[in-house]
């Protein structure tokens, strides 16, 4: 079993985005993770692990479309836990999503990979669509916004709980399969794989990379391949006309009591 | 070609309310191409509820009916099938609809086969292939142009009105879809059974972060949002927590909500919550704590604890309300 994670870099959402000549300007910006790339991990590594143990059921691969030389966040992930990666040296931020899930899904044929896992957003375009590209380009099926997984290794399937509009929908996929996570696939109990014991102690955010792992990340593979070698011309069709600043809100009045907030919301600004 | 195609849901043979401000933005973009807008109904047997789709119009010229065993229960698998081959035959100059769970799994998907790019969750069309939309949990608002024959786009159900019923249209049959679910299956879909409106169609949301505890405590939450006819939600703490169910969830990763009134109980409003509630009309905020960032947003805040406050706020309004 391979399973493969993508994972993006990002300007830290922590910090509001600078405005400079009609777009966002990430010149001083401090690239990190992607946040849902990080769930994408923590479900690679609770599938491929046995609760603590050193027993490992799957290879988990780490891959992302950046630049080779800025690259710290596919080395986290290294830390975190996965054996390898692929970095597909690229300017991510000159790419559309067809682009860059192209580039993923030739990697995945490449490595012959059973199951890809990532993360449902990006925090920073939020465009919620490369997972299911890369699913359609390689024809295979696919399980979005997964909030729990169990992987039912007799049947090589896995069993998804997908947050859907109003419920939740749970879905059945053989492997090979593309999976995209959400938010709630990080708490304690939301990923199975049989073999890691019931009630096994998992935390409800994903793991930090132990010291240990920061020195092993150091000692990995990492191989970085061009566009070119995966027989992929890139490009984009999506063009940015400009960035702006949404209009700010004004913060309104401290109310003193129940009794003036009521009177407000009638008599001032009338919705009650 | 420069026809626009909507896809629409439907259920209980009806068309769902939530795929009508998809059409809006739908029609919108037609009239910025100068073309027709057409939609699509995908169903094992859609026929019954795609004429009467047809007989309320929405501005469309026809409604085209794709039909397939395979497509029913929802797959992205079967449905980016079925858009695909609706887009090859029709030859229209983009594909589109609200963003729901449901197109915003299938629609990338056969965005890709197609090779088409996509404006994912517009808040505004500026132009024939140019559209606007929030981007970093909503504290930048993008311009995007999109290149092709075939272009795709969902639209931000906050952001367009529900379109209303207008001429007739005629309604076509899809010939010869396949649709397969590359083995994928629908073992069960568990809905949150609820009276009220839908979130993100409420004109009153009442929402309760983690500072409200428990479940439990939500019931008087409930009671505020049934005295105001509203929908209730939670922030991400209070669904993480089991407190509501995960689809009652607003923000950045849950339902974008701009209702006339808004209420943020207990809710420290953190930029992933803001993203999903900034644009509400008014917004009132009831916080313990009067340094939380949500009362810079809040156009009333009472710095109050819920336990407090609540159960008189439902005695008032109730009073209020006769
Ligand atoms: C990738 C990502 C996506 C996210 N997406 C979302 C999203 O879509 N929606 C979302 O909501 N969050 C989202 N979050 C989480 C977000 O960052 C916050 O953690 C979350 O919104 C906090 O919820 P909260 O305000 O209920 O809890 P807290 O931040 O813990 O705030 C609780 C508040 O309750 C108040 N309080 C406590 N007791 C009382 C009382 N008795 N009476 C009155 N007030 C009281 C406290 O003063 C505090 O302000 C996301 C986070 C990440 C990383
Ligand atoms: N440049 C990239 N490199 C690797 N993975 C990516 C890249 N861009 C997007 N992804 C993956 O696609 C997911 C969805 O992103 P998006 O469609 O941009 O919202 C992310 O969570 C990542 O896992």
């Amino acid at each position: 079993m391979k399973i493969l994670v993508t994972v993006k870099r990002i300007p830290d959402p922590v910090e509001p985005p600078k405005f400079a000549g009609g777009q966002i300007d990430t010149s001083s910006a401090k690239w990190v993770q992607n946040e849902f790339d990080e769930y994408a991990i923590e479900t690679a590594l609770r599938l491929a692990e046995v609760g603590g143990g050193t027993e490992r059921l799957a290879e988990v691969v780490v891959v992302s479309v950046c630049p080779a030389t800025k690259r710290e966040h596919v080395t986290n992930f290294l830390a975190m836990g996965a054996n390898r990666a692929i970095v597909v040296d690229a300017d991510d931020t000159q790419l559309d999503a067809q682009s860059v899930a192209q580039l993923i899904a030739a990697v995945f044929r490449k490595e012959g990979a059973d199951l890809l896992v990532s993360g449902k957003l990006s925090q920073d375009n939020e465009s919620n669509e490369v997972s299911q590209r890369v699913a359609g380009l390689l024809d295979l099926p696919q399980a979005t916004f997964a909030a729990s997984v169990v992987w039912d290794r007799s049947a090589n399937a896995l069993q998804v709980a997908r947050e859907v509009e109003d419920g939740v929908e749970t879905k059945r996929v053989p492997l090979p399969a593309v999976l995209s996570v959400d938010l709630r696939i990080v708490l304690p109990t939301s990923v199975k794989n049989g073999a890691t014991p019931e009630g096994h102690p998992y935390p409800d955010k994903p793991r930090l990379a132990s010291l240990r792992g920061i020195t092993m990340a150091k000692t990995k593979k990492v191989d970085v391949l061009k566009p070119a070698d995966l027989g992929v011309s890139v490009g984009a069709k999506v063009v940015s006309r400009g960035v702006v600043a949404p209009p700010k809100r004004q913060a309104g009045k401290i109310v003193a009591s129940v009794e003036e907030l009521v009177e407000k919301l009638a008599t001032e600004a009338k919705v009650l | 070609m420069s026809n626009v195609l909507v896809v629409v849901e439907i259920g209980d043979g009806k068309l769902r309310a939530h795929s009508l401000p998809g059409i809006t933005a739908g029609a919108q973009l037609a009239a910025a191409l100068g073309g027709e807008l057409h939609l699509l109904v995908l169903g094992a047997a859609p026929q019954a509820a795609a004429e009467g789709i047809a007989a309320a119009g929405y501005g469309a010229k026809t409604v085209h009916v794709g039909a397939h065993a395979e497509l029913e229960p929802f797959t992205a698998e079967a449905w980016a099938d079925a858009i695909v081959a609706a887009a090859r035959s029709l030859g229209v100059a983009a594909i589109g609809g609200t963003a729901t769970s449901t197109l915003r799994d299938a629609l990338p998907r056969a965005a890709a086969v197609l090779d088409a790019p996509l404006a994912p969750e517009v808040t505004a069309i500026k132009g024939p292939r140019v559209f606007g939309r929030e981007v970093s949990a909503g504290r930048a608002i993008a311009e995007i142009a999109l290149e092709g024959d075939v272009v795709c786009f969902t639209a931000r159900a906050s952001e367009f009105a529900p379109a209303q019923p207008g001429a007739a249209a005629t309604v076509a049959a899809l010939a010869g879809i396949s649709a397969a679910k590359r083995g994928a299956t629908v073992l069960s879909i568990e809905k949150t059974q609820s009276a009220r409106p839908a979130l993100t169609e409420a004109k009153v949301v009442v929402s309760g972060g983690r500072g409200m505890r428990e479940g439990a405590n939500f019931k008087v939450l409930e009671e505020l949002t049934d005295l105001l006819g509203g929908a209730l939600g939670a922030s991400r703490a209070a669904t993480d927590a089991g407190m509501v169910p995960a689809d009652l969830q607003v923000g950045q990763t849950g339902k974008v909500v701009a209702p006339n009134l808004y209420f943020a109980v207990a809710i420290s409003g953190a930029i992933q919550h803001l993203a999903g509630m900034k644009n509400s009309k008014v917004i009132v905020a009831i916080n313990k704590n009067g340094e939380e960032p949500i009362f810079q947003i809040a156009d009333y805040g009472l710095v109050a604890k819920w336990e407090d406050t609540l159960p008189r706020l439902v005695e008032l309004v109730r009073a209020r309300k006769g």
